[in-house]
C-alpha cells in the first residue's frame, strides 16, 4: 500500500479524535470538579447535533457559525440540569447518580425519537464534498475544520480555567471541596456553572461532529462509551489527557482499520482502554490517586 | 371500608350468578359465529418490517408497498386485508418478540421483514406457531432450507441473486465493449452481507469473469464514517468497486468517493442502497452512475404500471423499487391464497400458498409459484443504473429498456 495512504488516514484519525477529545473533554471537566459520572454524555451531544442540523436546514446556517450560539444554549441546559435535578443527588450514593442520569439519558434519546424519528439526518455545506490537496495528503475539508475548531474551543476552555477568577475559584473546588466551602465559595453555583461548562463542550463537539458523521437519536450510546474509554485512557478528570485520549482513539480506530480490518476498529480501542487499565490505572496523564 | 366491601360482596346473589353465567354461556355459544363471520371478512395480516433502528429508512421505504397495495388487489378482485403493522426496530430478538405479539393479537398470515437475521427468527415463530409468513425480502438460502411448512419466499436467494449478477454483468461488458480487469470488493458485515460475500467466493470461479478481486473490506453495518474504508480501497488501484451495502452506507460510500477524488469505471451493487429514493434525494447528482444487480420490476410487465401509477399518486417523486415491489408481491400472494382457499385456517392457508400460480405480476421472470421447499425458484434479478435521476433497467434482454452508460462520468465534473 503506497505511504501516502497511511498518513492520509492518520490526519483523518487526528482530526477526527480533535472533535471526540473536545466530546471528552466535557465529560472530564464535570467529573474532574462536580465527582459525577455523566452518564448522558452522548445523549447530550446528540441533542446538540439536531440543534445544528435543525438550524442549517432551516435557516441555511453553517454548522461552524453554529458553535457558540449552540455550545450557550447546551451551557444553558447544563447549568439548569444541574441546578434543578442534578445537584439534589450530589450527596447521594453513586448508584443513584448513576440511575439518575441513565435514566436522563433514555428520556433524551426517546423525546428525540419521537421529535425526529429514527431516521439520519445530515446538514449541507458549501464544503461538504470538498477536500484539500498538499502534495500525496488529501484531507476532507469538513475534518479540517471541526478538527480547528475543537482546537480553539479547547484552548478558550484552557484559557478560562486557568486565567479567569471564576475558572480559578472551580479548580480550587475540584482540588479541595472543604476548603472551598471554608473560604466562603459559592460551590452550588460553581458546580452548576461547571456542568454548564461540560454541557458546552459537547455542545460545541455536536455542532461539529454532524460535519463528520449524520445525526440519529440512537446515536447516544455509543459516544457516551466512547467518551468513557477516551477519558479513562487520558485520565479522568484531565483535560490535557480528553484531548489526547480523544486523539489516540481517533488515530487507533482509523489505523487499526487500515492496518487490520474496518468492522474490527472498535475492538482496538476497546484494547488500548485495556492496556490502559492494567499498566495505567489512572490514565495516560491522570493523577495517581492516594 | 371494609364493612362497604362486605357489602358489595354480599350483593352477588345467586340471581346475579346465574345472570352472569348465563351471559358467558351465551358468549361462549356466540364464538363459533364469530369464527366464522371472521373467515368472510378480511383476511388478518401480521407486516413485520424494520420501521426504525439502523434500517428504518428501508423499512419504511417497504411499507410503501403496504400502502399502495389495498386498491390495487381489489381492483384485481382480490379480497379485502386488514394490516396490523409491526416494528422489529431492526433487531432480531425484537423481530421475534413482536411475531409473537402479532400472532396472539391475531394474525393469521405474517409478512415481512426485509432483513435475513430478523426474517430467520420471525421464521422460527412462524413454524413452531403454525401460521403462514410470506418473505417479501430477504436473501439468506437458509430460510427456505430449513423443511419448513408455513414460510414461502418470493425472493431470490444469495446464490440467485450472484448468479444472475453475473450473468448480466457480462451483458453488460459485452454492450459496453470493456470490463474491468479488478474490483475492490466492499460489503456490510452483517447477515445479509456475509452470506452474499461467501456467495460471491464460491460463485465467482464459476462464471469465469473477465476481473479479479483485488482486497475484500468488510465494515460495520452502524458505521458512521467510512472514510478509512474508501482509503483502502482506493489504494488498491482496482477499476471498480464490488459492494453489498445497505442505504445509510451507500450514501456514505458515496460522499467518502467524491472527498476522496475517486471515481472508478463502476459501481456494482449487488445488494440495496444505491437505487433508493434517499440515496438519490440526498446525492443529487452524485447518486448517477451506479449499478445495482437487484430483484426488479420488469417494466414491460402490466401490473408494473399500475403499481407505479399507484406509488405516484401516494408518493408523487418516489421511484418504484425493490422494497415497494416484493412487498407488494408479498400481499398479492396472500390475498390471491385467501381467495383460493376461502378460509382464514393458517394450514389451509400455507396448502393455497403452496399452490400459488400467479403470471400477472411486476417482479422479471415467468411469475410467482412456489417449489417444495417454499422457494419461488423462477423469479429473477434484473441489472439497473441510475442515469439522469432515475433508474433504468440494462439486463436481462427480455426486461431491458436501456443501454449502460459506461464508464461512470467522473463525481468532480459533475458540478
Amino acid at each position: 500500500m503506497p505511504p501516502d495512504v497511511y498518513l492520509n488516514v492518520a490526519v483523518g484519525g487526528v482530526l477526527t479524535g480533535l472533535v471526540y477529545g473536545l466530546m471528552a473533554l466535557g465529560l472530564s471537566v464535570i467529573f474532574g470538579v462536580v465527582r459525577v459520572v455523566n452518564f448522558a454524555h452522548g445523549e447530550m451531544m446528540t441533542i446538540a447535533m439536531f440543534i445544528a442540523v435543525v438550524l442549517c436546514s432551516g435557516f441555511h446556517l453553517d454548522p461552524l457559525l453554529l458553535l457558540v450560539p449552540i455550545a450557550a444554549v447546551m451551557f444553558a441546559f447544563g447549568y439548569v440540569l444541574q441546578r434543578g435535578l442534578i445537584n439534589a443527588f450530589i450527596t447521594r450514593p453513586e448508584h443513584t447518580q448513576f440511575l439518575l442520569l441513565v435514566a436522563l439519558a433514555i428520556i433524551i434519546t426517546n423525546v428525540l425519537l419521537i421529535i425526529f424519528g429514527p431516521d439520519a439526518r445530515s446538514v449541507q455545506t458549501a464544503y461538504g464534498y470538498d477536500s484539500f490537496q498538499a502534495g500525496p495528503i488529501l484531507v476532507d475539508a469538513a475534518k479540517v475544520y471541526a478538527g480547528l475548531a475543537a482546537i480553539v474551543f479547547a484552548a478558550a476552555l484552557f484559557v478560562f480555567f486557568r486565567y479567569t477568577t471564576i475558572g480559578t475559584a472551580i479548580r480550587a473546588c475540584a482540588d479541595n471541596h472543604t476548603g472551598a466551602l471554608v473560604v466562603g465559595l459559592n460551590v452550588k453555583q460553581l458546580y452548576a456553572l461547571t456542568f454548564g461548562l461540560g454541557a458546552a463542550c459537547v455542545g460545541a463537539a455536536g455542532t461539529m461532529m454532524v460535519l463528520i458523521i449524520d445525526a440519529t437519536p440512537m446515536l447516544g450510546p455509543s459516544y457516551t462509551l466512547l467518551a468513557f474509554v477516551i477519558v479513562i485512557t487520558g485520565g479522568l478528570g484531565s483535560m490535557p489527557g480528553a484531548l489526547l485520549g480523544g486523539i489516540l482513539i481517533g488515530v487507533t480506530e482509523a489505523m487499526a482499520g487500515l492496518l487490520f480490518t474496518p468492522s474490527a476498529k472498535s475492538m482496538f480501542a476497546f484494547a488500548i482502554l485495556v492496556l490502559v487499565l492494567l499498566f495505567r490505572p489512572q490514565g495516560l496523564l491522570g493523577k495517581r490517586l492516594a | 371500608m371494609s364493612r362497604k366491601r362486605r357489602s358489595n360482596s354480599a350483593s352477588v346473589s345467586r340471581r346475579t350468578l346465574t345472570a352472569g353465567l348465563g351471559a358467558a354461556g351465551l358468549v361462549a355459544g356466540l364464538a363459533p359465529f364469530n369464527i366464522l363471520r371472521a373467515q368472510g371478512g378480511p383476511l388478518k395480516i401480521g407486516v413485520l418490517l424494520p420501521r426504525s433502528g439502523i434500517q428504518a429508512g428501508i423499512g419504511q421505504d417497504c411499507q410503501r408497498g403496504v400502502d399502495i397495495a389495498g386498491p390495487i388487489l381489489k381492483s384485481l378482485g382480490l379480497p379485502e386485508l386488514t394490516i396490523i403493522n409491526g416494528d422489529t426496530e431492526s433487531n432480531v430478538d425484537t423481530a421475534r418478540a413482536r411475531a409473537e405479539k402479532l400472532i396472539g393479537d391475531g394474525a393469521q398470515l405474517l409478512v415481512g421483514a426485509f432483513d435475513s437475521g430478523q426474517t430467520t427468527a420471525i421464521a422460527q415463530v412462524a413454524e413452531q406457531k403454525g401460521v403462514p409468513l410470506v418473505v417479501n425480502i430477504a436473501a439468506a438460502p437458509q430460510i427456505t432450507e430449513q423443511g419448513y411448512k408455513f414460510v414461502f419466499r418470493n425472493f431470490p436467494t444469495a446464490p440467485m441473486i450472484l448468479r444472475d449478477a453475473f450473468e448480466q454483468q457480462k451483458e453488460i461488458f459485452a454492450i459496453a465493449g470493456s470490463a474491468p480487469k479488478t474490483v475492490v470488493f466492499m460489503h456490510v458485515n452483517d447477515t445479509y452481507g456475509t452470506a452474499m460475500a461467501k456467495g460471491i467466493g464460491a460463485v465467482m470461479p464459476k462464471f469465469e469473469m473477465p476481473y479479479t478481486i483485488a482486497e475484500e473490506i468488510a465494515y460495520d453495518p452502524a458505521a458512521r464514517d467510512l472514510s478509512v474504508e474508501v482509503a483502502k480501497a482506493k489504494a488498491t488501484n482496482a477499476d471498480a468497486l464490488l459492494v453489498v451495502s445497505r442505504l445509510n452506507d451507500a450514501i456514505l460510500l458515496t460522499r467518502e468517493l467524491v472527498k476522496q477524488r475517486w471515481t472508478p469505471q463502476a459501481v456494482f451493487s449487488m445488494g440495496p442502497g444505491w437505487y433508493e429514493d434517499q440515496y438519490f434525494k440526498t446525492l443529487g447528482k452524485l447518486s448517477d452512475g451506479p449499478m445495482s444487480f437487484v430483484p426488479w420490476y420488469d417494466p414491460h410487465k402490466k401490473l408494473t404500471d399500475v403499481l407505479k401509477a399507484g406509488l405516484a399518486k401516494a408518493d408523487p417523486g418516489v421511484n418504484l423499487n425493490t422494497n415497494h415491489i416484493y412487498t407488494f408481491e408479498a400481499l398479492l400472494v396472500a390475498a390471491d391464497a385467501y381467495k383460493r382457499s376461502g378460509s382464514t385456517d393458517p394450514a389451509a392457508l400455507a396448502e393455497a400458498v403452496r399452490t400459488t400460480n400467479i403470471t400477472d405480476n411486476v417482479s422479471i421472470g415467468p411469475g410467482i409459484s412456489f417449489n417444495a421447499k417454499g422457494q419461488n425458484d423462477k423469479v429473477k434479478d434484473g441489472a439497473i443504473q441510475n442515469i439522469g435521476g432515475e433508474l433504468v433497467t440494462l439486463a436481462p434482454k427480455e426486461a431491458a429498456n436501456a443501454k449502460p452508460q459506461w464508464p461512470m462520468a467522473p463525481y468532480q465534473s459533475r458540478g
